[in-house]
């Protein structure tokens, strides 16, 4: 199972599912729902945090915050 | 709506959605900012009249900004009051109509927050913001069918460019609370965070699988009964254009160029464009007290007035300038929607410093002055990082300081070259840098220090760019200069009147000898009248409480130079460092206008010797070892008053004040016993 993490620069995905309660709870408030598409955008210096383009919005992550959602490649 | 004195309206949304312009628009110059009560999260009010001339009627109405959230959900403390205003019906600002501003680029998201509300059975009224982005890419919504489907007007809308408000203000008119309070829904999402009592630290599990069902729930309707993938996933130009202007302003190498050289151009203009205002308060300052010295009749309160108190003022309005324009700048990277990047950027920088992205904006800003920094670092969610960050931004250099470098690097500083650079100019970044590594070491080690289970996140949206709103940047920075003049204000006068009491008044049998000294006829023909006063004001000086105060911590301050004189100074500046200057022109005789004695002012300096070793006193050694102590110490009651009410707690403000204190005086005293 790949996780957004795993992405590369301008890859696109379709988030599968979340492993972390807390984490999914601040994401799906912020339109990241099961089924929506994901394109990783850029990751900032250190390769930490990223920035992914998520059903018309940009949102950030950390590294461990975006290994939690679990994605299906495309 | 039924006829009623006044009628509350609460405008929701997500972070980042246009609320607050609305909110601007709609209130205007109307509008106060608070605080909801018991904490520390900003609250806007504001009352306006509105006049319907196709109902000819009239009706007050209260405008409440409320936190933005995207879910009722809250997960910090303002979120907390979102919820608690919408369900407590016996809340002060329980609404009778809330507005859910909504972005039209981002409707799926925003509906979210929209369903929640009306589900409490309040009566809501959906904008669909920044509608302009939308058309100019020729994408559409359908208010007619939206607002059928989900029963709620709907009105599109440009906030920005007022567009849409006059539909807004008619609608307020025709809505109708017919709708049922539906109890049920509230006291299902009060259950959830333990009946309002909200703890940061647990997270309980049962709970958060009914929100994250309920959130499901809620996407479900909005995906089935309303179609809006006619608008989701399709690309507005300025999320394309964001996207193209984040490569090179995030990139790894051009974003951190980009970002240096717009912080090397703000300092620039900090220091450059205030120079003249600055003089020119500092004048008006001057003069006036010189004038009220002259018109009162003479005693203790012309003194009162004339050295202490207007000196005071002037010494905080000198300021006004540097945070005018500082806070400009910053105003302009927020509403642009860059800070946000700055943010993204740093947050691995700082995280490991056991800050967080966010914290640059209160370390960027407490370069002018840390009372206002300190307050927006507001918007850390962690609350460890919160603290460390409010605990480490008052060793940045603030404005306060300057003053005090450049007296003392004119007086022991030697115009020499190193290198390229000038040593006094080379000197004056050196404290600047030195600041901000104290800054983040200390971070660093307060990270080790305080423990907690609270996990951080930075789960953030980055907004798309926009061009900044001239309005909200002038209000900004008139907030901010208000929030100085006002809170620091008020405690650089009322310990400024306190010090001048501690410096005119002595005990009295020595006072009397030497009034009777320096006013004899006799001792005026010979030094000359203007003489005599200032020689006996310095006098007095040396002899009042404050002189013995002085002389009392000498030993203190002893290893690290200084004598009984800078232990004055180091008294009086407690409340405000530049008071600094001030007291050192008492000291050395100098006359109250330091400006045009500044010459006379930095040789007596110079030529004065320390009693204990009989060396200057001021040679570079100890010159340096007083620029660290205030680079350094915690010389500041206006920052120690803020950072109390800004943690709840005499704790946090007494440890700074101490380890500040501890770290100024190691700084001194190796500084002093390296170069001696």
């Amino acid at each position: 199972m790949r996780a957004l993490i795993d992405l590369a620069v301008n890859e696109s995905a379709k988030i599968l599912k979340f492993s972390d309660q807390e984490i999914a709870l601040k994401l799906l408030e912020l339109g990241c729902i099961p089924g929506a598409n994901v394109l990783l955008l850029h990751k900032a210096p250190f390769g930490d945090p990223c920035a992914y383009l998520i059903d018309g919005a940009i949102i950030t992550m950390r590294r461990f915050e975006a290994s939690s959602v679990i994605i299906q490649s495309k | 709506m039924k006829q009623k004195e006044l009628i509350t309206v609460a405008l929701v949304g997500n972070p980042n959605c246009g609320k607050s312009t609305l909110f601007n628009a709609l209130t205007g110059l109307n509008q106060k900012t608070g605080n909801f009560p018991g904490v520390t999260v900003e609250k806007r009010v504001g009352k306006v009249r509105i006049v319907n001339h196709q109902l000819k009627n009239k009706q007050t109405f209260n405008f409440i900004d409320l936190p933005g959230t995207y879910s009722l959900f809250p997960k910090s403390l303002d979120e907390l009051e979102t919820l608690k205003v919408l369900t407590e019906s016996n809340n002060v600002d329980y609404p009778d109509i809330v507005i859910a501003v909504a972005d039209a680029t981002n409707l799926k998201r925003s509906l979210l927050l929209c369903l929640q509300v009306k589900e409490l059975g309040l009566p809501v009224l959906l904008i669909l913001n920044m509608f302009d982005l939308l058309e100019r890419s020729k994408l559409n919504i359908d208010i007619e069918k939206l607002s059928e489907a989900l029963q709620i007007p709907v009105i599109a809308m440009n906030a920005r460019e007022k567009k849409g408000i006059s539909l807004l203000k008619n609608e307020l008119f025709k809505i109708e609370s017919n709708s049922l309070k539906n109890n049920n829904y509230s006291d299902f999402l009060k259950s959830l965070n333990n009946n309002l009592t909200f703890s940061l630290e647990n997270s309980n599990i049962e709970s958060n699988v009914l929100q994250e069902k309920e959130m499901l729930r809620l996407y479900e309707i909005i995906d089935s009964k309303i179609n809006v993938s006619f608008i989701n996933g399709k690309q507005t130009e300025a999320l394309s254009l964001s996207v193209k202007l984040d490569k090179i302003f995030i990139h790894p190498v051009w974003g951190f160029l980009v970002f240096l050289s717009i912080l090397f151009f703000i300092f620039q203009a900090i220091f450059s464009w205030s120079e003249r205002p600055m003089d020119f308060i500092d004048q008006l300052f001057s003069q006036f007290g010189n004038f009220i010295n002259q018109t009162l009749p003479h005693g203790a309160f012309n003194d009162l007035v004339s050295k202490g108190v207007i000196p005071g003022l002037g010494g905080i309005m000198m300021f006004i300038p540097q945070i005018a324009i500082l806070f400009a700048f910053i105003a302009i990277l927020e509403d642009t929607g860059y800070m946000a990047r700055v943010t993204y950027i740093m947050d691995r920088l700082m995280r490991g410093f056991g800050l967080n992205g966010k914290s640059i904006i209160p370390l960027i800003s407490g370069v002018a002055c840390a009372v206002p920094a300190i307050m927006s670092a507001r918007t850390i969610k962690n609350q460890k990082e919160r603290l460390i960050t409010i605990l480490v931004t008052p060793l940045m250099s603030c404005s306060a300081r300057l003053p005090v470098y450049t007296l003392l690097i004119s007086v022991a500083v030697p115009d020499q070259q190193l290198g390229p650079f000038n040593l006094k100019g080379f000197l004056l970044m050196f404290l600047y840098l030195i600041g901000f590594l104290a800054a983040i070491i200390t971070a660093l080690v307060l990270k080790w220090l305080i423990k907690s289970k609270e996990k951080s996140y930075f789960i953030m949206e980055l907004p798309v760019y926009r061009k900044p709103q001239w309005g909200v940047v002038a209000y900004t920075m008139f907030d901010k200069v208000r929030v100085f003049v006002f809170d620091a204000g008020k405690v650089i006068i009322a310990i400024s009147i306190i010090l001048w009491l501690l410096s005119s008044y002595g005990p009295s049998d020595k006072f009397k000898e030497i009034e009777t000294k320096y006013t004899s006829a006799e001792y005026i023909q010979k030094v000359g009248k203007s003489q005599s006063q200032i020689n006996l004001d310095a006098a007095k000086l040396r002899n009042s409480y404050a002189g013995i105060m002085g002389r009392t911590i000498e030993p203190i301050i002893a290893p690290l130079g200084f004598d009984w004189k800078i232990g004055i100074a180091l008294v009086t500046s407690f409340a405000a460092r530049e008071v600094f200057v001030g007291t050192m022109a008492t000291i050395y005789s100098a006359g109250s206008g330091v400006d045009e004695n500044s010459v006379t002012l930095k040789e007596s300096m110079k030529r004065d010797v320390n009693e204990n070793t009989g060396l200057p006193l001021f040679t570079f050694a100890s010159a340096l070892a007083l620029i660290l102590f205030y680079a350094f110490a915690m010389q500041c009651m206006s920052t120690l008053a803020v950072v109390f009410r800004e943690t709840r707690s005499w704790r946090w403000p007494i440890f700074q004040f101490f380890y500040m204190g501890a770290l100024a005086w190691i700084a001194a005293f190796v500084a002093y016993n390296l170069f001696k």
